[in-house]
């Protein structure tokens, strides 16, 4: 099943040879990506259908819509979903004051049919960011983050200009896609998403890196750090994940503290415990995780990971 | 899991990847057409000699859901790499089921129907005596002797008091507003100005505003979160709560439930399952240890690890039914408590004991938690349940 055809003229993101030139041009670009998630963003761009990303917060959601914006030279549009996000906010919203401006500038002499055409033309409409994408001259990639906090009237919506690619403003008309966006939308189980979207969607759901994958991360993220530093840091995160913590480290947390350690200039995560114990604030973000991970344990992870 | 025999001849790729599709139905996967469809257009996308390659992209567009995609790769192997036959178990969910009416199909019950009614009944496979009695005709009975140690919630919920309780669960979902809705609507008073009908009337008045439109946030139902006591002290009640919960979860897709006892399980989607029997058996295979003992503090400590950050917030109305008997130390129930209520959430305690003349709150557990209850009453029957409804409007 192709396109529907009243967007299937319309210029789109260039694909890839095969999912293996993806992966190695995602990992070009600083981000690794596991095999499951290659696969399903090089069909979710051949196929022409959303992206649908689903994990625990700070695994690398947002950042595959970054990295495929850079590798693409693409435009990233990003539309943040929050609880009561309505239309003005995400499609388009008129711009009043120019409005009301107008109309008193035009006068008592021209009629009000008239008027009502002019202020409610392209010029007086302000984009917001689902406008914005499909009305782009190159395909950008159109990050729909966290959709989960939107309302389910939100998703409806958003379901149908995912499908038509076009919006219908009442005062103006159907505004039509001049390009295809490349459509990823991240969730993270604030609540259960309908079937209808998850159907139109090509998923992926993304877990906390294995060991190998999050060290080949922190070498390209962080190359000066020594490989032996870089073992010891990626196996003390491993072994956090595993505790009984409030806030488990993602990805983002072990790059800073990875950049907090060379930073501080420690060579080996042993040599200092007062300053090891000092720099995790960088992985542990609430009080009572720093509470339940106190320097004996914190010296036997580091034990375990040297 | 069930196992799809491989085609001995099989025919072409279409006809493997139908057979696939055939498969994953078979073991609760929902997957139509559309599906199909996609995965065959995949195909011409990758290398299909490589079977790596197609367990990646069918698994993309098949499995859509966290659950799902970790179940997959067994489904695939089991299929395509010919595993083997494995146990036959009863397809876990099948949301592709004709009949989407929820709890309201209730006429299944009727034993007239159920003679007629098409199809097989699943039922626990490993625990299929002493249950339920398939006479000759093919009805089914529930069994007169109560056993709840065997997990039987059949017995709990007849369908003349889920039709009463699922009235008394809107009619109290309802009365629990969310004044705090971010949405604004058009109406006759309001806080905010609605600049866009404002604009639109100046037009006949030269730009000036004459007429002032209002905005206002819309009441909200809340978020429900129901965590239910099914232990040995509760087993006369479980009826009454359990059927209520059915009702609370009808109200609104964003209502969770849960079961404890000595462990915790979500039946959300075991309750919003629209076949009333299969929902049943689901519940019944959940509730094993039903009727056993408590363990409150235990339960919430998981509650709070593995579902409320992401199912509670400041719009979550968590309301926990039980006697308060708890075979944890009184400081956990406490200290857990806290930590559900630092959520920004409001906590109400149905007590079934609390009805009872002269009670007093003497379980130490319930006493431990008294201090971060936003509401505490009784509820013994549905008509308890229903008179709470002017308490807990005045709660939001």
């Amino acid at each position: 099943m192709r396109a529907p055809s009243i967007s299937g003229g319309a210029p789109r993101l260039g694909a890839f040879m095969n999912w293996t030139e993806l992966k190695s041009d995602l990992a070009g670009a600083g981000y690794v990506a596991s095999d499951e998630l290659a696969m399903a963003l090089y069909l979710s761009l051949h196929l022409q259908k959303p992206l649908l990303l689903e994990g625990a917060a700070g695994v690398g959601k947002t950042q595959i819509a970054k990295t495929l914006s850079e590798i693409k030279s693409a435009n990233l549009i990003r539309l943040q979903c929050y609880e009561g996000l309505d239309a003005a906010a995400a499609i388009y919203e008129w711009n009043y004051q120019r409005q009301l401006l107008s109309i008193r500038a035009a006068g008592d002499g021209t009629n009000s049919a008239e008027i009502e055409e002019r202020i409610f033309s392209e010029k007086y409409l302000l984009r917001r960011p689902l406008l914005e994408a499909i009305l782009q001259e190159t395909p950008p990639v159109l990050l729909i983050d966290e959709v989960d906090r939107a309302d389910e009237e939100f998703e409806a919506y958003l379901l149908e200009v995912l499908s038509d690619f076009q919006v219908s403003i009442p005062e103006l008309g159907t505004i039509t896609a001049t390009c295809r966006p490349h459509v990823i939308l991240t969730a993270n189980g604030a609540r259960d998403l309908s079937d209808a979207l998850r159907r139109r969607c090509v998923y992926s759901f993304v877990d906390y890196p294995s060991r190998e994958t999050e060290l080949a991360i922190l070498a390209k993220r962080n190359p000066d750090l020594n490989a032996h530093l870089a073992q010891q840091i990626i196996g003390f995160v491993q072994a956090l994940r595993k505790e009984d913590l409030e806030k488990v480290p993602g990805i983002a947390e072990t790059l800073d503290w990875a950049a907090a350690i060379s930073g501080l200039g420690i060579n080996d995560l042993s040599d200092d415990p007062v300053t090891l114990q000092a720099s995790l604030v960088c992985l542990l973000k609430t009080q009572a995780d720093q509470a339940a991970m106190p320097v004996e344990v914190t010296q036997r992870f580091v034990g375990k990971a040297a | 899991m069930r196992s799809t025999r491989f085609p001995t001849r099989a025919d072409s790729v279409t006809d493997r990847v139908a057979g696939f599709m055939a498969h994953l139905r078979l073991n609760g996967m929902s997957v139509g057409v559309a599906e199909t469809e996609n995965t065959l257009q995949a195909m011409t996308e990758i290398n299909v000699g490589d079977p790596e390659e197609a367990r990646l992209a069918i698994k993309s567009i098949c499995a859509n859901d966290a659950e799902r995609f970790a179940r997959f790769d067994e489904l695939f192997k089991a299929y395509w790499m010919n595993d083997g036959r494995v146990k036959n178990r009863p397809p876990k969910k099948e949301d592709n089921a004709p009949n989407d009416g929820r709890w309201s199909n209730r006429s299944q019950f009727d034993n007239s129907s159920i003679a007629n009614a098409p199809g097989s009944i699943d039922l626990p496979d490993d625990e299929g005596g002493g249950e339920v009695e398939a006479s000759g005709e093919g009805k089914l009975i529930s069994s007169k002797v109560i056993n709840v140690n065997k997990a039987d919630l059949r017995e709990f919920m007849k369908p003349e008091d889920i039709a009463h309780a699922e009235k008394v669960a809107r009619r109290l979902a309802t009365a629990i507003r969310d004044r705090r809705s971010r949405r604004r609507k058009a109406a006759k008073k309001g806080a905010h100005l609605d600049l866009r009908k404002i604009a639109r009337k100046s037009v006949g008045t030269g730009g000036e505003p004459i007429e002032l439109l209002k905005r206002r946030r819309p009441d909200r139902p809340v978020h429900l979160v129901a965590l239910l006591d099914v232990s040995g002290s509760m087993t006369i009640y479980a009826r009454v709560f359990l059927s209520f919960l059915k009702g609370l979860i009808g109200t609104s897709s964003t209502t969770d439930a849960y079961l404890f006892h000595t462990q915790l399980v979500r039946i959300s989607d075991a309750l919003r399952d629209g076949d009333t029997f299969r929902a049943v058996n689901r519940l019944s295979m959940m509730a094993q240890g039903f009727g056993g003992g408590t363990l409150i503090g235990s339960n919430l400590a998981r509650f709070n690890r593995h579902y409320a950050a992401r199912c509670v917030n400041g719009r979550s109305v968590v309301i926990i039914l039980s006697d308060g008997y708890d075979s944890d130390p009184p400081e956990k129930i406490a200290a857990e408590l806290a930590r559900l209520k630092k959520r920004g959430c409001r906590i109400i305690w149905l007590n079934p004991l609390k009805g009872w003349k002269d009670y007093e709150p003497v379980a130490r557990g319930m006493a431990a938690a008294l201090p971060y209850l936003d509401h505490f009453a009784a509820a013994t029957t549905l008509n308890d349940l229903a008179a709470l409804e002017p308490q807990l409007a005045r709660l939001s």
